[in-house]
């Protein structure tokens, strides 16, 4: 390493001759940039156990444990606390109650209706009473179960059916209008109607919500919070004290997972723990077993959708009413964005045309829903999937060919516009027109690759003769809308510095969970500079270098912090450049900014008598250095273009569209209602894809999470409001054997997006999550197979093998009526 | 004093807690970090370690063997004369001097190359699961890269909720690749560290039981019984100690339930109590044999018994868990039970007042309820082997194939005969015992079922018909696994599938199967659809 103040030991030769023969072959280029399949920046530490998480930073020898005492009833007020044995047990150094709040009780993140601690009224079991600091976790959740607390037992509401019924909302019901949905429902040709209860599902980050709080020498805290929300952190951790928000520092290197369930939920914890530490004056940990955390945290919204949709001959829908309603829980937090986007994303790829689409936030005595990958949009999405399916099956029609006829752009002569134009069929509800849609002809390759007809052929040829064994297909597309739609958080910071050796130090407002931002970033700006990826160095998330961040979140976190932290390299490039120009140019030979380069971890000059100076990246910055010329920037970005009216609902909330599609095949045992996933096959659009390998392992990793999501995950509730499906034993996620035997996953090559994205790539994250649905569609698919292909009976989700069987039940059932109505 | 050995280290413990967990341990009074806690209850397997037990191979020579089991639900007991291998060790050094770069063991180096982290929190447990296929292999010899199944099994107990497994999978298919990367010099003394110290305290002198190995602070003691005398003199003397072989039932109490365990006697270093014999008649099976240590047994003698251990427990539990154990704590849950009441198992049952056998049938009294008396241990299970004219069915529904509690377990074992009256090679069930569970409150057979099949012909139809009555058996409760209703349809509705299975005991007919069998789904089709 060099000394800060190190002089080059000479001046780089500037005859070009001379430099030639150093000189490194065209072709090569520096490692790692852009659309490379780096590895993680963390593999290494990741598989020696050497990567640090929340709960591995080194404890101070007086740092307490916390554990928190919720509420034994899902709707009850609280008569009377005593927490006399609580106190008393040995290890325990303090409780505090919602008296013993600082500055603000409430926390919500967007409105308010969350407690940081009950005030009086109890909305959901296990919601936060007491918090209890004591030597040990263990003895702090021992000493929890002695606490005596009672209750005026009220009345709990714990069905969507319930809360729609008695108009129970966390907010105001919101719609979606374009066209008469009525008129052309009532002059369509055909028409049907459908319902479907869509369950919540678990985060299931194998790395539970945690924090650690110190408090700091100006009355502030230093805070780890394994957030993908620092800034909200910082934030409300300075409204709970009453402090002011630069008091407060928010770090997080990086989660163990995340998918939504830190965006807001890890919040409370930090609030938690600062308050204790605020009032003892010592470093506080609060980490929540599992069992907390799958009772305490919120989880995706389940859904009650329905839909009445008129169709034609062909099955092109014309009108339609869909109704989406989500359990919220018992407080707004983010619903009102997240049953947005299930409205948003109702339409999935289909042109409704005609469309009325209504979205309720019901209110029930159960802990308060999130985001969740997808944020409400796979929740909308498998409505759509429903409704398409449903025509196939009344048509007697493959589903595919009916998903092809709907797609968005694509014309039939006889669906015209009022003027009597063939319609363009490509402007959503929501008045977004759907540009460059990839869609039919991704599904065209998709159709080839996979061989879908003659595994339809097959298929129905096995269908026809095995007993009970029977097979489904099922082909589903995506095309997901990217944006926060709350136009505010479309923006990011970024801070890169440039060391005098040439070492590059990043950081930005996104945060790390494994979605391998920091990698992805860190390839950003090893490309902006041309060197080798291992000259850049990622720092922590951190609110005291980059402020003021939005969430990560939205699948926004590479479009966003990617183009922050280019803009930074762009500013200090554009001192380098200007530098350099002056440096190496002279009366007789100037050198033009325009011909300064940066290759190959060199800075190549050309001077106008073509001279070619070449200097190496680390020299270079030295001499820059020396020249006084600022190494260091931040960079910014705002998302263009977006605009959205949300009580017109009209406008543009999404920069652009990400889309993909994948065919499942199942094996269903109709006697048993078991099914097993042989082969998915998948293509997806990343743009062009800044590093195939973490794009892919995005894919993979979100259709199976989907797929859980359908199949065998279960969340089960007591009529009393208690969460039974409350550890790994009873809600069971994807394992090793539930990934398909024949896994195909490609990415849609040479399509960089239409707008101009990082180096036009597309978002990720959430976006094949939704490919998952192929999963459920197939099993429908085996299951109608029953009935000939000519009903689609009623399948909620998950579809555990009881749920199966009971839609087998169900086809036998109409199969049977069937019969008998001809003999009548 | 107990003593094990950490990483190549040997390390004396005398007064840690008898509800300490190899987890807990690790990280707080080691701050050996790498291992994660990702649930608590072993069912995550973020924590998976490797455990060395120390065997005498035919040169004389101690060589020790590793398997991976869950540090959540292990306690530090059961590791007396143990070695226990963590993430944080598996990595050659590499010293920094030199500029040389740390030497990732194959499993891992696999994982890098092949893009198999994303967070990372599941890493180091994956890590693990793959350094014990890999060893294990090289121990053998096996050069071969592992097979889908095999690496299918091995990861059996590890959930990741980033990667969907795929990039795992492919790693470990090519660790094979990094071989060079192996357990070289600088590693030797971690997997096999010198074992003359192990022998020392596991040869304690028997007459003071207390100087023997054992824990003990302020609020706990803990044994470790390495003679059945010796666990008998310690039942006499602490009838209320709870009794360890596995732990992966008991030390749920102490992570879930907050609960305190006082006194502990670890029972799995018993050499008596590990033993499997085979005789003409029957099989017998000591209490402390893991899950593991029985596969090979019951998948030659009882195929769909040994079939069902890879799908009620993780490789991790298999590798902790016990036989006697699940029946011992007489959960309704538990799928051996149901199993072993088909069979007509008896169990063993030994105090110092001596010992009694008893039929499984019997042991079972109510829900967590068992004819075991203080003081009393469970000491052998004894299986009648079956005759040729004797089929063991075994039926697991869950709602995930691997790793789940069943919402039924149905297990039978029918005798049959060719129907003397000729009609076209029908078979007839001329005896039938069962066993169910999930269907009421202890595992237990269904008699009137077991009447309505005897003599009936095997065929589906009536089958199905004498499957009506088994609402006489059973009124099956609605709970987070399933309904009542549907415990009883899929039970009845898996009577007729059996029918459909003896009469045609060549096609593939389960789902699950696909897991064992290299048939592509073709291939079943086109089976099927023949004899349809």
């Amino acid at each position: 390493m060099r000394k800060l103040i190190d002089i080059p030991d000479k001046e780089p030769t500037n005859v070009a001759g001379k430099e030639l023969r150093n000189r490194p072959a065209k072709t090569k280029k520096s490692k790692g940039q852009t659309g490379q399949s780096m590895k993680h920046e963390s593999a290494e530490k990741h598989v020696m156990g050497s990567a640090v998480y929340v709960d591995d930073i080194p404890e101070y020898p007086n740092q307490l444990h916390i554990a928190v005492g919720g509420s034994a009833h899902a709707h009850a007020k609280i008569k009377s606390i005593d927490l006399t044995s609580v106190r008393e047990t040995l290890g325990v150094v303090d409780v505090i109650t919602v008296e013993d709040v600082p500055g603000h009780v409430d926390i919500g993140p967007v409105f308010s209706g969350d407690p940081v601690l009950v005030e009086e009224l109890c909305e959901y079991i296990g919601q936060p009473i007491f918090a209890v600091a004591a030597d040990t976790m263990e003895i702090a959740k021992a000493a929890v179960l002695k606490a005596n607390i009672e209750y005026d037992i009220l009345e709990p509401i714990l069905t969507v059916e319930k809360a729609l019924a008695d108009e129970f909302f966390v907010r105001p019901t919101h719609q979606h209008i374009r066209g008469d949905a009525a008129k052309a429902l009532a002059e369509a040709p055909h028409r049907i109607q459908g319902q479907q209860h869509v369950n919540g599902q678990e985060h299931f980050y194998l790395e539970g919500q945690v924090c650690s709080v110190i408090p700091t020498e100006d009355g502030g805290m230093k805070v780890y919070s394994s957030t993908q929300h620092p800034t909200e952190v910082q934030k409300l951790v300075a409204e709970v004290l009453g402090i002011s928000i630069n008091k407060v520092q928010v770090e997080i290197r990086r989660m163990g997972g995340g998918f939504g369930g830190k965006e807001t939920q890890a919040a409370p914890l930090a609030c938690i723990a600062a308050i204790v530490a605020n009032k003892i004056g010592r470093p506080v940990k609060y980490r929540m077993s599992r069992h907390d955390d799958m009772v305490m945290t919120g989880k995706r919204h389940p859904f009650f959708n329905s839909y009445d949709v008129g169709f034609d001959q062909q099955g092109i829908m014309l009108g339609s009413e869909i109704m989406v309603a989500g359990n919220c829980g018992n407080s707004p937090d983010l619903s009102d964005a997240i049953v947005d986007r299930a409205m948003f994303h109702s339409d999935n790829a289909y042109y409704l045309n005609n469309a009325t689409v209504t979205g309720h936030r019901c209110k029930t005595h159960t802990t308060s829903n999130t985001a969740y990958r997808g944020f409400g949009g796979p929740q909308g999405v498998i409505l759509a999937e429903l409704m398409v399916d449903d025509i196939a099956r009344y048509l007697g029609e493959d589903p595919l060919t009916i998903r092809k006829r709907n797609l968005y752009g694509i014309k039939h002569d006889h669906i015209r516009t009022a003027n009597d134009e063939v319609d363009e069929r490509n402007q959503t509800h929501y008045g977004q027109t759907v540009e460059r849609n990839v869609l039919p002809e991704l599904i065209q390759e998709l159709e080839k690759t996979s061989d879908y007809w003659q595994r339809r052929e097959e298929i129905k040829a096995f269908n026809a003769s095995s007993p009970f064994l029977k097979k489904g297909l099922a082909l589903t597309p995506v095309k997901f809308g990217i944006s926060f739609t709350v136009q505010f958080l479309n923006q990011a910071g970024a801070l890169v510095h440039v060391y005098t050796d040439g070492s590059i130090h990043l950081n930005h407002g996104g945060t790390e969970m494994g979605q391998g931002l920091f990698l992805k970033v860190a390839q950003v700006v090893a490309e902006e500079f041309q060197v080798d990826l291992d000259t850049i160095q990622v720092s922590a998330t951190n609110t005291e270098k980059v402020p003021n961040t939005s969430p990560t979140a939205a699948s926004s976190g590479t479009d966003l912090n990617g183009m922050a932290a280019r803009d930074a390299c762009l500013r200090i490039k554009a001192g380098m450049v200007k530098f350099a120009a002056e440096h190496y140019g002279s009366e007789n030979d100037k050198a033009q900014q325009s011909n300064v380069r940066f290759d190959n971890n060199n800075v190549i000059i050309v001077k106008d008598s073509g001279e070619e100076v070449i200097v190496s990246f680390a020299d270079f910055v030295q001499q820059a250095y020396m020249g006084r010329v600022p190494l260091s920037s931040t960079g910014y970005y705002k998302t263009p273009k977006i605009h959205y009216d949300r009580n017109a609902g009209k406008g543009r909330p999404f920069y652009y569209y990400a889309n993909g599609a994948s065919v499942s095949e199942v094996l269903v045992d109709t006697l048993t209602g078991e099914h097993r996933l042989v082969r998915t096959d998948i293509l997806h659009d990343v743009g062009r894809s800044l590093n195939p390998a973490i794009d892919k392992g995005q894919i993979e990793g979100a259709f199976i999470q989907g797929m859980g999501w359908l199949t065998t995950e279960e969340l089960k509730w007591n009529d009393q409001g208690r969460l039974m499906s409350n550890g790994p034993a009873t809600y069971k996620i994807p394992t090793v054997v539930d990934t398909p035997f024949e896994f195909n996953v490609n990415l849609l090559k040479d399509r960089p997006n239409g707008e101009e994205t990082i180096y036009r790539s597309k978002a990720v994250g959430e976006p094949p999550f939704m490919l998952g649905i192929s999963v459920w569609s197939a099993i429908r698919d085996a299951v109608a197979s029953l009935a000939g292909y000519n009903y689609g009976a009623p399948m909620n989700t998950p579809a555990t093998p009881e749920q199966v069987l009971r839609s087998v039940q169900d086809t036998k059932d109409f199969v049977r009526n069937s019969a008998e109505g001809e003999k009548d | 004093m107990i003593r094990f050995c950490l990483n190549g280290r040997w390390i004396d413990e005398t007064a840690v807690s008898s509800d300490m967990t190899v987890l807990r341990y690790l990280r707080t009074q080691q701050v050996l970090v790498g291992t994660k806690e990702g649930c608590g209850s072993g069912d995550c397997g973020a924590c998976s370690v490797l455990l060395g037990e120390l065997a005498i191979n035919e040169s004389g020579d101690g060589v020790w063997s590793y398997r991976a089991i869950n540090a959540c639900i292990t306690f530090i007991a059961q590791l007396d004369g143990k070695s226990l291998i963590t993430v944080d060790a598996l990595a050659t050094k590499g010293s920094a001097k030199d500029k040389e770069v740390d030497q990732l063991h194959p499993a891992q180096q696999a994982m890098v190359d092949y893009h198999g982290s994303q967070c990372g929190f599941c890493t180091p447990g994956v890590v693990m699961s793959l350094a014990a296929l890999h060893e294990n292999q090289r121990i053998k010899q096996d050069s071969e890269p592992a097979d889908h199944h095999q690496i299918i099994d091995a990861l059996s107990g590890n959930l990741c909720r980033c990667t969907g497994y795929r990039s795992i999978i492919e790693a470990a298919g090519n660790m094979n690749d990094y071989h060079n990367n192996s357990t070289d010099a600088g590693q030797v003394g971690i997997w096999q560290p010198a074992a003359q110290l192990a022998v020392a305290t596991t040869e304690k002198p028997q007459a003071d039981l207390l100087h023997g190995a054992s824990l003990a602070n302020n609020t706990s003691q803990s044994w470790v019984a390495k003679t059945e005398d010796e666990l008998k003199t310690l039942l006499a003397q602490y009838p209320k100690a709870r009794m360890v072989a596995g732990g992966t039932d008991i030390a749920l109490e102490v992570t879930q339930m907050h609960r305190h365990v006082p006194q502990l006697i670890a029972i799995n270093d018993i050499p008596s109590l590990k033993t499997i014999k085979i005789e003409d008649e029957s099989i017998l099976i000591g209490a402390a044999v893991t899950y593991s240590q029985m596969e090979l047994i019951l998948n030659k003698y009882f195929p769909e018994f040994g079939q069902l251990l890879h799908r009620f427990a993780s490789r991790q539990v298999r590798n902790n868990g016990t036989m006697g154990g699940n029946i011992a704590n007489a959960s309704p849950i538990g799928d051996t039970p149901p199993v072993l009441l088909a069979l007509g198992a008896c169990i063993e049952l030994a105090s110092a007042a001596g010992n009694r056998w008893l039929p499984l049938n019997d042991f079972f009294l109510d829900y967590k309820k068992t004819q075991q008396q203080p003081g009393e241990y469970l000491r052998m299970i004894r299986i009648p082997r079956l005759h040729a004219n004797q089929v063991l069915k075994v039926y697991k529904i869950s709602k995930r194939l691997e790793d789940d509690i069943s919402a039924v377990l149905a297990a039978f074992k029918f005798t049959l005969a060719k129907d003397k009256k000729g009609r076209g090679g029908k078979q007839i069930v001329t005896a039938v015992t069962s066993g169910f569970g999930g269907m009421a409150g202890i595992p237990k057979a269904a008699t009137k079922l077991e009447q309505a099949l005897l003599n009936k012909e095997v065929s589906m139809q009536a089958f199905e018909q004498a499957a009506q009555i088994l609402d006489q058996d059973f009124e099956p409760m609605t709970d987070v696994r399933a309904t009542s209703k549907y415990r009883l349809q899929v039970a009845q509705n898996l009577i007729q599938k059996c029918a459909f299975e003896l009469s045609n005991p060549e096609l593939v007919t389960r789902i699950e199967a696909l897991n064992h069998s290299d048939l592509s789904l073709a291939e079943v089709a086109s089976e099927v659809s023949n004899r349809a």
